[in-house]
């Protein structure tokens, strides 16, 4: 059965008078405050000026790119994967054939443009996930506002 | 009419509520901004300071750039709300809180040695004070109301809807549990309120004059119970958490403000905040003495100053420790908000009639009592 | 005129032998099945839902070779008793038990028989086919990433239901030929390649051209064109919809889009008086390619390739996207409402007869009858289309090359053949008498029509209805930019006379209107509001006015469209399916 009835908590008088429980929850964050105050506990990061960038993890998903293999060759061969899986629909890829005298002519396919509205992206990583070439990876930039250059 | 009522009045109006309120809404956001983030183990708005320099000052410019953003933002109004009343809704909550303040009473009277008669530190001398506060702080609802119905769309709606619930419930409670506070000093002027609890002992705290009697400690228990309903019941009138139902984001967006943008948005910030002040400021003032200093100090520095070119001095100081418990206060609110999640209004509506009207209800038989056989 | 007709159909029908029925058990429950009927069909039949069982090679439309085998099912029939003992005793309902046979059969190639059982599922039909599709992938590329049939491939729906999920083939893939050209319009990948010789059975049965054929066979078999030929006829294209993986791949559609981005929209084709019925598949309203759909009184199963390319029409360089007025001898922009107006205003200076009107036979029903009336509010006498002919092919191809040359027939040439005013407005041109005239949708230089750049210059107005820039719109004082037939919604009759649909499915670019809406606006302005704002109230009161159309409706027509006018004309194509069905070749 999909139903499950849980049995509510039998709650003691000081639980329902619910003032014991106010003010403990506000000397805990007293005790916080205090301990913040005192500068014992500091979890906020100054940004420009400190950056976690030693500490990234492994899995971090920053700004998707399109790699090249081995060769030197962009890996991508517009497969629209990506432009099907992206859930804000950012990327958007007009595919074409290559060129038979090209020296890749035996791949066949590959991306005439290949664009990823950085406005829209969410970093979700599953263009990542579902492309069949490994040929889009989220780098680890995080800061991608700037200027041209 | 007297010309020289008319100067003081404007002086009093500027000086009270443009060179105290305001400024105090606009660093009480940023004090709560930073209270709140060190009660959360953050830092909070710390960067804005003096322009194109590096000097920080704590933050202090974070309420001046704000302000700013508030007013060069565009000021967007949706096709779909009804336009009038959308307009005014900001404003019907900004000015019942502004008009309240009128009977607070700010300071001890101000004796200036080339006036013969002192000034008394209120704006509106009025003996029916606290009824005053009552009857415009209820209109505050009006303009949360038509703020949720003019918006046109769902989520104002429904804020709208729980905060006239909200408020009207509560109202009730607010006004029944200053009944005892009222039965006690027998008088409806806030200022002769705090000039006896200066003389005879804050309510809440009886330790001086002829505080130590038996009635008065006795007292403390329907004036303790009559103040818990009063700070919670103050909690729900000004829509802060842990009942702030009809703005919560989780459900409803922004609740009635959602469809607001720019200064109009702001305005509603700084009504609640008013509100808040002013909410606060009668909790001193019958309370906890308002501007008085506690164990009869306020005589101790009548007769430091009694020097007539010195004599402005103790109304300026009671001024000062009037702002100070506000400001202790306002801190409970914010301490309170970054502790307390949010109610469900069910619980919020049982809450208000099923135990805070009859508390404060019994409270007055009690409190009735004392006074009779005490 | 239906009347008689209808008569001998029925008088057929009765000639005909009764179908004989047959009781079949179809996964567990009992069904009633023409007899002769295959096994695959009578499955189809059973469900209902269109679905059957799974198969490569099978084709209702070809022949049935069984060389998949993907179709494999379990068969049953009743016991026959031993010599002496008793037959088993039919149930309650009078069907026999099933004794089910060890082995599976194809179902595409069997036929039904009495009492016979079918099994579509089961432990040794789903181990079977995980068999023939582990074969089958055995050599398979791994080209799903750069295939242009993924998303509409049997292969991968099929292995996601039957296949492995890995290999366990450890040698080495076999490799064969790669993008090779076998035809003008097509391009082979042999690795891709099953092996279900639709495409050859297409081309021979179907095209009458055999031109393809499995060479080298063992594991190395490789479709390949026979020498000196290739697959060139104007049927080819069907070969890449039949291909059930992506060994055959279009050069038009090849690399352009996904197939699972594409809005499919039922249609009808305009590139001959045929009407094929297509499906328009665009993505955000870009047309990218045309596809068959099935209709067995109109196309069967196919259309021709000349009929696919049409589509390329909306890619004109020179598209008209605006409307435009002249002034000053400049075109300027316009709205559509105030080119109406000043359109109509210069049109009412006109006496009866000074203006002619030359539409077209691809202008739908509905374009075409407001023609007509716009014709009656001008007190235009001259009005007629401008015919085309071509060759007929003996398959699907017809001679009239307009999509709606009946329509105008009915709607508004009357009793005059379509093309004959043409010389007299070409005369009355010349002598002055004419002079204005609404181009709609047609080119006025036109041989057909005769009349050359100096004529319309010399034309008091001139208007133009149509979507590409040319000689007529150039020298035209109001310009409206209309639609292609792919981009707008209507009716059209074909050259059998059917009343058929067409969806739109294109979205036209920048002001493009819909034509109806223009002359329908036109008509408004000149003789005041007629209250239509959507094409199937147009229909509607088409259908109250014109007495062969009584009782329609733009829905009543449905998405297989209706016969409506008795034309003499057949289609070779079916003609011949009859044939081949006459003679057991297919189902
Ligand atoms: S990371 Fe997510 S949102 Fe960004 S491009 Fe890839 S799929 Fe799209
Ligand atoms: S999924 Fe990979 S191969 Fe396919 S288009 Fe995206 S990046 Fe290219
Ligand atoms: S034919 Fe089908 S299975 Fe084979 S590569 Fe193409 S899409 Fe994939
Ligand atoms: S090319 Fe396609 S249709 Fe032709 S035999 Fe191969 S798989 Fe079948
Ligand atoms: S479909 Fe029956 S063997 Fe191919």
């Amino acid at each position: 059965m999909a139903t499950v009835t849980v049995q509510r908590p039998k709650l003691s008088l000081a639980e329902k008078l619910f003032l014991p429980g106010v003010l403990k929850g506000l000397a805990i964050t007293l005790g916080h405050a205090l301990r913040m105050l005192r500068g014992q506990k500091k979890v906020t990061m100054q940004y420009p000026e400190e950056r976690w960038d030693a500490n990234l993890p492994e899995h971090y998903r920053g700004a998707p790119a399109l790699v090249t293999d081995e060769h030197g060759r962009e890996r991508c061969v517009s497969c629209q994967l990506c432009e099907f899986i992206c859930p804000p629909r950012a990327i958007t890829i007009v595919p074409e054939e290559i060129p038979g005298d090209d020296q890749w002519a035996k791949v066949e396919k590959q991306p005439k443009a290949f664009e990823i509205d950085m406005i829209r992206c969410i970093y979700c990583g599953m263009c990542e996930e579902v492309c069949p070439e490994q040929a889009i990876f989220l780098r680890k930039d995080y800061a991608i506002t700037g200027t041209l250059p | 009419m007297d010309l020289g009522l008319i100067i003081s009045s404007a002086v009093k109006i500027i000086g009270f509520v443009f060179l105290m309120l305001m400024p105090m809404i606009a660093y009480i956001i940023w004090v709560e901004r930073r209270f709140l983030a060190i009660i959360q183990d953050r830092i909070g708005p710390n960067r804005v300071g003096i322009p194109w320099t590096n000097v920080g000052l704590f933050g202090l410019g974070q309420p001046i750039a704000d302000g700013l953003k508030s007013f060069l933002k565009e000021d967007f109004t949706p096709g779909h709300v009804n336009k009038f009343y959308y307009v005014i809704a900001p404003a019907l909550v900004m000015v019942p809180a502004l008009l309240t303040c009128a009977v607070l009473p700010f300071g001890r009277d101000l004796v200036l040695p080339f006036l013969d008669e002192p000034i008394r530190l209120v704006i509106a001398d009025l003996d029916i004070g606290p009824i005053w506060i009552f009857a415009i702080a209820s209109l505050g609802v009006y303009g949360i109301v038509l703020a949720g119905w003019a918006s046109n769309s769902k989520y104002p709606f429904l804020g709208g809807v729980r905060a006239t619930s909200q408020m009207i419930s509560y109202e009730i409670s607010l006004g029944l549990s200053i009944i005892p506070v009222l039965l006690l000093f027998q008088h409806l002027n806030l200022n002769d309120i705090v000039r006896y609890q200066s003389e005879h002992g804050w309510l809440l705290l009886p330790m001086w004059g002829d505080g130590w009697s038996v009635q008065r400690w006795l007292y403390l228990i329907p004036a303790g119970v009559a103040f818990i309903i009063f700070v919670v019941s103050m909690f729900a009138e000004t829509n802060r958490t842990p009942f702030d139902l009809p703005e919560c984001e989780t459900e409803l967006v922004a609740g009635y403000h959602t469809e607001y943008g720019s200064m109009k948005f702001a305005m509603f910030f700084m009504g609640e905040y008013a509100a808040m002040i002013i909410g606060s400021g009668l909790a001193v003032t019958l309370f906890l003495g308002g501007w008085s200093l506690p164990f009869g100090l306020d005589a101790l520095v009548l007769g430091v100053f009694s020097d007539t070119w010195f004599s402005w001095v103790p109304a300026l100081l009671s001024t000062g420790i009037f702002f100070l418990k506000i400001v202790c206060f306002m801190l409970f609110f914010i301490w309170v908000r970054g502790t307390l999640p949010r109610f469900r209004y069910d619980q919020l509506m049982k809450l208000g009639w099923i135990i805070f009207f009859e508390a404060a209800l019994a409270n007055i038989f009690i409190a009735a009592g004392i006074l009779m056989f005490a | 005129m239906p009347a008689p007709e209808t008569a001998t159909a029925e008088a057929a029908e009765e000639e005909k032998p009764a179908v004989e029925m047959v009781d079949v058990q179809i996964d567990g429950a009992w069904h009633q099945v023409p007899k002769g009927t295959r096994m695959i069909e009578a499955v189809r039949m059973a469900r209902g839902d269109g679905s059957t069982v799974p198969h490569y090679c099978y084709h209702p439309k070809l022949t049935s070779p069984g060389n998949c085998r993907m179709c494999l099912v379990q068969m049953g029939m009743p016991p026959r008793p031993a010599p002496g003992a008793q037959a088993a005793a039919p149930d309650a309902d009078g069907h026999l038990p099933i004794s089910w046979m060890p082995r599976p059969v194809i179902a595409c190639a069997n036929t039904v028989a009495p009492n016979m059982g079918i099994r579509t599922d089961g432990e040794l039909v789903e181990e079977v086919r995980q068999g023939v599709m582990e074969f089958l992938l055995i050599n398979h590329p791994l080209d799903c990433p750069i295939c242009d049939q993924a998303g509409e491939c049997s292969l991968q729906e099929f292995s996601v239901e039957y296949g492995k999920g890995s290999s366990r083939f450890r040698e080495a893939k076999v490799k064969k030929p790669k993008n090779v050209d076998v035809g003008p319009r097509i391009r082979l990948d042999d690795e891709r390649c099953i092996m279900c010789s639709r495409c050859i059975r297409f081309s021979r049965e179907i095209a009458d051209e055999d031109v393809l054929g499995f060479v080298d066979r063992g594991s190395r078999t490789v479709l390949a064109t026979y020498p000196g030929k290739e697959l060139a006829h104007n049927y080819s294209l069907n070969t890449v919809d039949l291909c059930p993986v992506g060994a055959l791949t279009s050069n038009d559609f090849r690399f352009r889009q996904r197939v699972w981005f594409l809005k499919e929209t039922e249609s009808v084709c305009t590139g001959c008086g045929r009407g094929c019925n297509i499906q328009v598949e665009a993505r955000e309203g870009e047309v990218l390619r045309l596809t068959p759909r099935e209709n067995n009184d109109v196309n069967s199963s196919w259309m021709c390739d000349h009929g696919r390319m049409t589509y390329h029409e909306l890619h004109v360089a020179d598209r008209l996207t605006d409307h435009m007025i002249k002034e000053g001898g400049r075109h300027q922009v316009a709205r559509r409402g105030e080119a109406v107006r000043y359109a109509a205003a210069l049109l009412k200076v006109f006496k009866p007869g000074e203006v002619a009107i030359v539409a077209s036979g691809r202008m739908t029903n509905e374009e075409l009858y407001l023609t007509r009336k716009l014709a009656a509010v001008l007190e235009a006498k001259l009005v007629d289309i401008i015919p085309r002919e071509a060759e007929a092919d003996d398959y699907l191809f017809a001679a009239d090359q307009n999509p709606n040359t009946q329509g105008a027939r009915l709607l508004l040439c009357g009793r005059s053949k379509p093309g004959n005013k043409l010389a007299k407005i070409r005369k009355g041109i010349a002598a002055g008498e004419i002079k204005a005239v609404l181009s709609l949708g047609e080119e006025l230089t036109d041989e057909r029509v005769g009349l050359a750049a100096e004529d319309l210059a010399g034309l008091s107005f001139l208007l133009h209805l149509g979507t590409v820039m040319g000689v007529t719109a150039e020298a035209a004082q109001v310009l409206f930019a209309g639609s292609f037939p792919m981009e707008k919604r209507g009716s059209m009759i074909n050259v059998t006379g059917r009343l058929q649909r067409l969806g739109g499915g294109g979205i036209a670019p920048g002001a493009c209107a819909d034509d109806w809406e223009v002359l329908r606006d036109l008509i408004a302005e000149l003789g005041g509001g007629n209250g239509i704002y959507l094409l199937e109230e147009l229909f509607s009161e088409m259908a109250r006015e014109v007495s062969k159309l009584k009782g329609l409706s733009l829905g009543k027509i449905g998405s297989q469209g209706m016969h409506l006018i008795d034309s003499k004309e057949c289609v070779p194509l079916l003609r011949k399916e009859a044939e081949r069905r006459a003679s057991g070749l297919i189902p």
